[in-house]
């Protein structure tokens, strides 16, 4: 007999359906259960950089807006440092680099509290431009969509990002890049998911 | 021992399609465009560290953890137990174990259901918990009662847990759904048969493990959870530049 490849494999994704907030952000379905709910602050007190807010709504095909996402975020510090062994250095104390929101169940619209990240190292010599990694789960959606945030007044660091780059089609890639506002004082980013149809928002195979 | 690579490409054969008919919500939720493959960089291999500041250990315990003092959740006592292993057989350490799931009744304590089997007062519904170094966990929970949701007109969910688990990486999240050994719903599921092989399909039923149940107490199901495997960087690692 052959030899045998003895790789496990990995467990399939389901829906995270329409009840995902219970376990992962009981507070929003309506009841306190746990001392610390884990993602609510993404960049702590002590973050160099600037503050931001990003702002947004997911869309399904019908144009509507999807009103029981999930999302989380992952990113780097200002200095485009991961806060994880292999992320390239350290960062600062309370900085965990990763979020999680859930959407107005009246509106759909969602928002998170960060500070901008810095470029982080690409493959080969390359840099990638600042951007923020989105993740997002609801009912109707099979398997976690990723995606990526870019930011619209990085347009040099963008022209040269690997990943941007790869979109073969050029007018696909404005549907990653957010749009900077003020808004009350505030920096906001707004950045709009299109989970179908007309601009329908990149999503990657990581 | 050599660098640790990227992660081996997920087989999106081996998943649920984002557009199945069947299951109606994906019909308007799934991109119609295909997924753009990326190389892993460092913000895919990199993902949130938890430590045991973030949760409390009666976290674990979903029999309890929302019960008035001198109470408990009613419903089938059961114990859901298993390893977090990477593809290559490795366990996956101090990684967050998520779960949540309806009452005994099939019903969740969630503004949004509204469904008339009763909350049962004593029962939230969520639980977490760290794997430890050998990448094993173990909650204590009730066992779900099925649910009718408005897909066809009767179609009813199979008893089952929900669970999110991170791994080291952004590149391994994953959320799936237990479902419990013998269960007659498990077939006709539109969730369920999302999934493309009977193999895969198996692979999420946690199997009634009496080797683990607590006589005169709990009963126990084993349900081990794989997430994506790594590459060794043998001889060249163009990963991280340079």
């Amino acid at each position: 007999m052959v030899q045998k490849l003895d790789y496990l494999k990995e467990t399939p994704s389901q829906t995270a359906g329409p009840y995902v907030h219970i376990g992962l952000a009981p507070g929003a379905a309506g009841f306190d259960i746990y001392e610390r709910e884990l993602g609510w602050d993404i960049a702590g007190p002590n973050a160099a950089g600037e503050r931001i807010r990003i702002e947004g709504l997911v869309i399904d095909g019908t144009g509507s807006p999807v009103k029981d996402v999930m999302l989380e975020a992952w990113q780097a510090n200002a200095a485009g440092i991961y806060a994880h062994p292999e992320g390239g250095g350290a960062v600062e104390e309370g900085f965990r680099g990763w979020g999680r929101v859930i959407t107005d169940f009246a509106t759909g619209e969602w928002g998170f509290d960060t500070v901008k990240p810095g470029k982080v190292p690409g493959r080969n010599p390359t840099t990638q431009a600042p951007h923020i990694t989105l993740w997002i789960v609801a009912r109707g959606i099979n398997v976690g969509l990723n995606t990526r945030l870019y930011f619209d007044d990085e347009g040099e660091a963008n022209a040269s990002d690997p990943v941007l780059n790869l979109i073969e089609w050029e007018r696909r890639r404005g549907t990653l890049i957010a749009k900077r506002t003020e808004k009350d004082g505030k920096v906001v980013y707004r950045f709009d998911i299109r989970l179908q149809g007309e601009d329908e928002t990149v999503f990657f195979d990581i | 021992m050599p660098k640790q690579g990227e992660f081996y490409q997920r087989d999106r054969q081996r998943h649920p399609p984002a557009h199945d008919p069947r299951y109606k919500t994906s019909v308007a939720r799934s991109p119609q465009y295909s997924l753009i493959s990326l190389e892993n960089t460092v913000s895919e291999i990199t993902g949130p560290v938890f430590g045991h500041n973030d949760i409390d250990e009666m976290d674990r315990d979903l029999i309890y953890n929302y019960a008035q003092p001198g109470e408990s959740a009613i419903g089938e006592r059961i114990i859901l137990h298993g390893r977090v292993l990477d593809e290559n057989a490795r366990p996956v350490p101090n990684t967050l174990v998520e779960i949540w799931q309806a009452n005994a009744g099939g019903r969740y304590r969630h503004k949004k259901d509204t469904y008339l089997a009763p909350i049962d007062p004593n029962f939230g519904g969520c639980g977490r918990t760290l794997t430890d170094e050998n990448g094993y966990y173990y909650f204590r929970t009730i066992k779900p009662g099925a649910y009718p949701w408005r897909n066809y007109v009767n179609s009813w969910r199979p008893a089952h847990i929900h669970v999110s688990v991170f791994g080291t990486s952004f590149a391994q999240r994953l959320i799936s759904q237990v479902y419990f050994e013998g269960d007659p719903l498990i077939p006709k599921c539109p969730i369920v048969q999302t999934i493309p092989s009977q193999e895969a399909i198996d692979s999420l039923i946690a199997l009634l493990d009496m080797n683990a149940t607590i006589p005169l107490d709990t009963i126990a199901y084993k349900f081990d959870i794989v997430l994506r495997g790594r590459r060794s960087t043998l001889f060249e690692n163009r990963l991280e530049g340079n």
